[in-house]
């Protein structure tokens, strides 16, 4: 018979209401967590994705340090790793999207101090949209204006259901808002994919496409919004879609007061890239000369839109950012990390929050295992295991505090739920650069 | 059998978004990045039943993975789904065509049937 906690155990409950969850880009806020013995066990109004984010990131009972795989202290470990950043030729740093700003500061004078070249996983997600805000523009609101206004919300290769649970009840579909006061009732959802996916079960309409021609079908789009004529034929070749199909489409986009596109790596990482990204931001300019519409890319991690924001303002750029010559030069497919290791071209780095060894190229991954680089993570990883010195961090937003970014760029701060032993980000990074700038003769 | 051309997708599962944070050693992970969906349709015109081990050889790499069939009709013949991670990475090139990002999805292989 189960029995209820001792008075001793009762005093050992902590509640945190208003918790920031940083698992996706969503960075709920009103997650309400249970702690007791330094373990969440109740994560109220989280997700799926959030619970296992709460549940699992318990104290790792590992070294903070290793370094060549063996136990090692501190301070060892941070006089390695600045040893390691300014010996080299080529130093390189990526990741920073499950880091606090405050952390991905730091990183970001570590490259500068070391003309290194910093890059974060926005490269691997949404840098071909970052390219395409640069050369389009991105017509957008924050996800408040969405819930308050939106009526009607499509999704172009994404997938909320499985990437962000919360996003159709918390901010796009179903919450009751100023302007949309009957919630699911006053929105119309279209789901635009090559596959039905399991958020295609909320939507009104779901329109499957032809796998890798989502330029064309946007284009098709763009055409009807201007008035062109298409040839029926032609269009069904090449996206898979009937034309009277995207012609319904479009009159209700023209139809609707607030359009919403939220789009996913079903445009970035297939064929086309930033073009794909590029030809969706280009219809939602277009579309308002009838209405309002706006594009909101769906950010994969909880800070990585903090990384974009961190990044660009200290150098100017958002990602995939060299200081070589001694200022900042930004070139996607130069300066990006998938392409400083495929090529070779790194000869040292640095990888924070993040899992290159498992989710790169084979030749990345083969050329990162053979030059010296420091990790930092909460938990190990194929990448850990990997570095020449690895950190054992405490996990931001549950054992440490700081700032994050929301996918619409809402700075939100972390509530932490109990202490770790091991060091943050903010504090190794800090650490190394104090050692950094000691090697380079400067007194810190 | 002679190894016929799909199109493969991978992407974010919720099962595979869980095993990230639960640990990508242990075997909810590894049995959600391992296990590649094919149609129903697909499944039985190959013969294969849920577990069978079939090849990926892409222009890059080569994957062997098991296979399970989608849901209903999620899937159309012809495509192919796998929870992203460390094996569908193996079947990525190291080209970003001068954007940063490598081809990641819509990616063509050669299904070959091992069972």
């Amino acid at each position: 018979m189960a029995t209820a906690p001792t008075e001793a155990a009762q005093e050992q409950i902590k509640i945190v209401t208003d918790a920031t969850c940083t698992f996706c880009g969503c960075v709920c806020d009103d997650i309400d967590l249970t702690v007791q013995d330094n373990r969440i066990t109740e994560a109220k109004r989280a997700c799926v994705l959030g619970k296992a984010w709460f549940f699992s990131h318990e104290i790792e009972d590992r070294p903070s340090c290793l370094i060549d795989g063996q136990p090692a202290s501190l301070e060892e470990g941070y006089d390695r790793s600045a040893q390691i950043l300014t010996e080299g030729r080529f130093p390189i740093i990526y990741g920073l999207s499950d880091s606090p700003c405050e952390a991905q500061r730091v990183a970001v004078s570590i490259t500068d101090w070391i003309d290194g070249t910093i890059d974060t996983t926005t490269s691997v997600c949404h840098g071909p949209s970052g390219m395409a805000f640069q050369g389009v523009g991105e017509v957008t609101c924050t996800l408040g204006e969405v819930m308050n206004r939106g009526d009607m919300i499509m999704f172009w290769g994404s997938n909320p259901a499985e990437s962000h649970p919360r996003h159709f009840t918390k901010y796009s579909l179903m919450p009751k808002g100023l302007f949309t006061p009957n919630g699911r009732k006053d929105r119309t959802c279209v789901i635009v994919d090559v596959r039905k996916t399991k958020s295609a079960k909320a939507a009104d309409l779901f329109i499957q496409i032809k796998p890798r021609r989502d330029f064309e079908a946007l284009w098709t789009l763009r055409a009807l919004a201007k008035g062109v004529s298409l040839d029926a034929q032609e269009v069904e070749r090449q996206t898979g879609v009937e034309l009277a199909v995207w012609q319904d489409l479009m009159e209700r986009m023209k139809a609707c007061k607030f359009g919403v596109i939220f789009f996913g790596m079903g445009l970035t990482m297939t064929r086309g890239k930033h073009v794909n990204s590029e030809a969706l931001l280009a219809l939602t300019r277009d579309m308002n000369a009838f209405t309002r519409f706006v594009a909101k890319p769906n950010r994969g991690h909880g800070n990585v839109t903090g990384a974009d924001n961190v990044v660009a303002w200290r150098t100017g750029y958002p990602f995939g950012v060299n200081h070589a010559r001694g200022y900042p030069r930004f070139n996607p497919g130069e300066y990006t990390t998938s392409d400083t290791l495929a090529r070779g071209e790194a000869d040292c780095g640095m990888t924070i929050a993040c899992d290159p060894m498992a989710n790169f190229s084979q030749p990345a991954r083969e050329h990162l295992a053979s030059i010296p680089f420091i990790a930092l993570d909460a938990q190990e990883t194929p990448t850990t295991r990997a570095a020449t010195v690895a950190f054992t961090v405490a996990t931001y937003g549950i054992n440490t505090g700081g700032t994050v970014y929301r996918m619409d760029d809402v700075p939100i701060p972390l509530r932490p739920a109990f202490d770790s032993p091991h060091p943050s980000d903010f504090e190794i990074l800090s650490q190394i650069e104090m050692r950094v700038r000691q090697i380079q003769g400067v007194r810190a | 059998m002679m190894a016929e051309t799909f199109i493969l997708i991978p992407g974010r599962t919720s099962k595979q978004g869980c095993g990230i944070s639960e640990g990508k050693f242990k075997e909810k992970y590894q049995s959600e990045i391992y296990t590649l969906q094919v149609s129903p349709a697909d499944m039985e015109r190959l013969g294969l039943e849920k577990g069978d081990m079939v090849r990926l050889q892409g222009e890059h790499g080569q994957v062997e993975v098991a296979v399970a069939p989608a849901k209903k009709d999620e899937l159309p013949e012809g495509l192919l789904f796998i929870a992203y991670g460390e094996i569908s990475s193996r079947l990525m090139g190291g080209d970003t065509h001068g954007t940063g990002m490598p081809t990641s999805k819509g990616m063509d292989v050669e299904l070959e049937v091992l069972k």
